[in-house]
């Protein structure tokens, strides 16, 4: 019987009973780790192991033992100013942090594959990639500290500052690509965006717009698992990568615990931009050790023993186990790390402590490039209010 | 000086824009080989080629958030909307990015981004192509909104707001694309982009319009003139923000004030323009500010706008309202603010086209 003959001569008005339905279960990939045997790109293992990888070694075969510090030492101390941040805001400092514990690898494997003159369009979460890029402490803590809406100079950095509307940053990502052809430079932006974003309208028009246009631009999804308290499986019922052929555009999966890979398929992807063959989608795969923000409570989401699976794919770990393997960090080395680490949290929390509350007449100021009367009578005015009581005051 | 319509004026201010500044990009759906649905940027990407004047994917959010990008890579991007209907998903990118980014950045980083939206009513068409979207944008800090009257202003405004390093959403009115006018190139009279001008002089009340309205007031200012009321015009041009001094005096040298648009009365412009005008010239006022504007309905079918959309019969019952003055027709005088309906009645009795 065809279905057409069962069904109902008309639709149901909204007031009639439609009856119970069976609701659906997500049956997407959920938040379990990653394996060794998975197909993801992956140049060291979880237990420290270098793998071959004859496709993706060639992007990182000038990393030697000195560079795998570096990386290593930027993990640690990326690390170790979240975590410092988050006691900030724990002490009323801040009025909130978003952590990226878990992450460190995803974010400086991929801001390590930039240069200068790339510029990058983040969200709230790549402060780890900030800190690559050059972020001053203190302006890392602004925006959470409430004293301004943005922290850093994006120019002098070459990063955009925090975006908080989800996936709003792919859009400018892809203009600034756009812009970046225009120029004759060869210059590439880089849109990070989270599993999250990537139901936002946004994201998916930046990919339109950026395989339409050919755009040098890498969007690079960091797919922590979780939405707030939104598994992946919710939004997705395939990896992340495969929306990207739809768009003409190639997706790649990573270890995003695996700070080589990310490094490799990262520079790969940044490459095709600058050679003008257009866009690239990576998926990171990685996990969010923490809360969504210092405001969310994740045990009321996360199964009690999945963050510990993870931890034993902690991309520090694994980093930590392979230049011990090589014998490739000595003690002094791994001091100096230490030592940098801490003097980098310290002064996030000596910048942070010394952040002024700005003037209250301030809050007029940059509406417009050219001032408006409206705007500079109502300071006014507001000038005035506040001068009364400083009348009654004395 | 050369006489053009609305529509072709805009099109040379944008070729003016496109030949004065490299960094000038236009980017909107079908404004390539099309020329725009309304032909604005007609003949522009055979003459600046198609990475200057750019056919975009159909998605208004897109089109606005590359805008974005951009800009910041240094460009002074010029977007098209199709229409006004079709705002509504880059309203986001509008109001979150384009409007705040200067702002958020502490003035480190500047959107100069010109939105074009043809806007309004009056042309017959179906859903979405008719809206008057402008108290959404002159609500929200960080946007400069503009909209002009004639040719003259098409041109001259549209360069400026081009030129302008503050993001500026520009009011095309679609109904008045083919109404001619003599274009300077460069005026001698030519105001700031948000100042207010003075179109018709007159002594008794003053009527405030902007955009496809400008026209009406001053048909309703001729008409009053016959009746032996001075009405002063006042374009007022910029809506974000309001030249609010130009206005003030034109109410201190009449002492009344109607202000009109095709936008829905709540919370729009009008009681932006009445409430701050009271609080200037409460002492002048001889009359409530009184507001003839759309009904707080959504836009109508094509075949009833006539009743939605202010004429030139309803705005001569405002003036003779704010005059204290019998309906000039009809011989009936009534309450200083009647409810809305009685006026549309007054004015169709009347038996004036609008």
């Amino acid at each position: 019987m065809l279905r057409s003959d069962v069904s109902p001569d008309r639709a149901l008005r909204p007031h009639e009973d439609q009856g119970t339905r069976p609701t659906t279960v997500p049956d997407g990939p959920d938040d379990a780790p990653p394996t060794d045997a998975d197909d993801l790109v992956r140049l060291v293992s979880a237990t420290g192991e270098r793998l071959t990888d004859p496709v993706h070694d060639p992007w990182v075969q000038d990393v030697d033992d000195d560079a795998l510090v570096a990386l290593y030492e930027d993990m640690v101390v990326v690390r170790r100013f979240d975590i410092e941040a988050v006691a900030l805001q724990r002490q009323g400092q801040l009025g909130l942090w978003p952590p990226l514990l878990g992450q460190e690898a995803a974010q400086v494997g991929s801001a390590r594959a930039l240069r200068r003159d790339d510029f990058v369009f983040s969200s709230y979460r790549e402060n780890g990639v900030a800190y690559c890029r050059g972020a001053d402490p203190t302006d890392l803590v602004r925006v959470w500290r409430g004293t301004a809406l943005s922290g850093w100079d994006p120019w002098a950095i070459g990063m955009a500052t925090p975006q908080i509307v989800v996936g709003a940053q792919s859009l400018h990502a892809t203009g600034y690509a756009i812009g970046c052809r225009l120029d004759g430079a060869d210059a590439v932006s880089v849109a990070y965006v989270g599993d999250g974003a990537t139901s936002q309208g946004d994201v998916h028009e930046a990919m339109v717009f950026a395989a339409s246009a050919s755009a040098p631009v890498v969007f690079f999804c960091q797919n922590n698992q979780w939405a707030i308290s939104e598994p992946v499986g919710l939004v997705a019922r395939r990896p992340l990568a495969d929306r990207a052929p739809g768009y003409g555009i190639p997706g790649v999966r990573v270890d995003g615990n695996d700070v080589l890979a990310v490094l490799a398929v990262t520079r790969a992807a940044v490459d095709r931009a600058r050679r003008g063959e257009g866009p690239t989608f990576v998926e990171a795969v990685t996990y969010r050790m923490g809360p969504h923000t210092t405001s969310d409570d994740p045990t009321r989401y996360v199964d009690v023993d999945t963050p510990a699976q993870w931890a034993a794919r902690d991309p520090l770990l694994r980093v930590e186990r392979l230049l011990e393997s090589r014998g490739a960090l000595s003690e002094d080395r791994s001091g100096e790390i230490k030592e940098k680490a801490e003097s980098f949290a310290h002064q996030v929390r000596e910048g942070c402590l010394g952040l002024a509350v700005p003037d209250a007449l301030s809050l007029f100021d940059h509406v417009l490039v050219t001032p408006s009367p409206v705007v500079e009578r109502q300071r006014d005015e507001y000038a005035a209010y506040l001068a009364m009581y400083e009348e009654v005051e004395r | 000086m050369t006489e053009l319509t609305l529509a072709r004026a805009l099109n040379a201010g944008l070729r003016r824009a496109l030949e004065d500044d490299p960094r000038v990009v236009l980017l909107g759906e079908d404004i390539g080989r099309l020329g725009g649905v309304f032909r604005v940027t007609d003949g522009l990407q055979a003459d600046f080629g198609p990475e200057r004047v750019r056919d975009t994917p159909l998605a208004e959010a897109g089109i606005m958030g590359v805008a974005v990008g951009l800009a910041y890579r240094g460009f002074r991007p010029v977007v098209e909307i199709q229409f006004d209907g079709f705002v509504y998903p880059a309203f986001d990118q509008l109001v979150t990015q384009v409007a705040r980014l200067h702002y958020r950045t502490g003035g480190l980083v500047r959107m100069p981004i010109t939105v074009r939206i043809p806007y309004g009513g009056g042309i017959g068409a179906v859903e979405h192509h008719s809206e008057s979207p402008e108290a959404y944008f002159a609500h929200t800090p960080g946007l400069r909104v503009v909209t002009c009257g004639g040719p003259q202003d098409a041109h001259t405004m549209l360069r400026q707001a081009v030129a302008s390093d503050d993001p500026v959403v520009f009011l095309e009115p679609k109904r008045r694309y083919w109404v001619k006018g003599e274009v300077d190139d460069s005026p001698a009279d030519a105001l700031p982009l948000d100042r207010a001008r003075v179109v018709v002089p007159g002594t008794d009340v003053t009527v405030a319009a902007y955009g496809p309205l400008v026209l009406t007031a001053r048909d309703a200012a001729l008409a009053a003139a016959d009746e032996g009321v001075s009405v002063e015009v006042v374009d007022l041009r910029s809506l974000a923000p309001l030249d609010l001094d130009t206005l003030e005096a034109s109410v201190r040298r009449t002492g009344r004030l109607v202000v009109t648009h095709e936008a829905q009365r709540s919370g729009g412009l009008g009681a932006e323009v009445a409430a701050s005008i009271t609080e200037r010239c409460f002492d002048v006022l001889h009359a409530p500010v009184a507001r003839v504007t759309g009904f707080d309905v959504p836009y109508p079918p094509a075949k009833v706008e006539e009743h939605f959309l202010p004429g030139l019969d309803r705005l001569l019952d405002a003036v003779d309202r704010v005059m204290g003055r019998p309906h000039s027709l009809t011989g009936l005088t009534r309450a200083a603010d009647p409810p809305a309906v009685a006026g549309v009645a007054a004015g169709f009795a009347s038996g004036r086209a609008s």
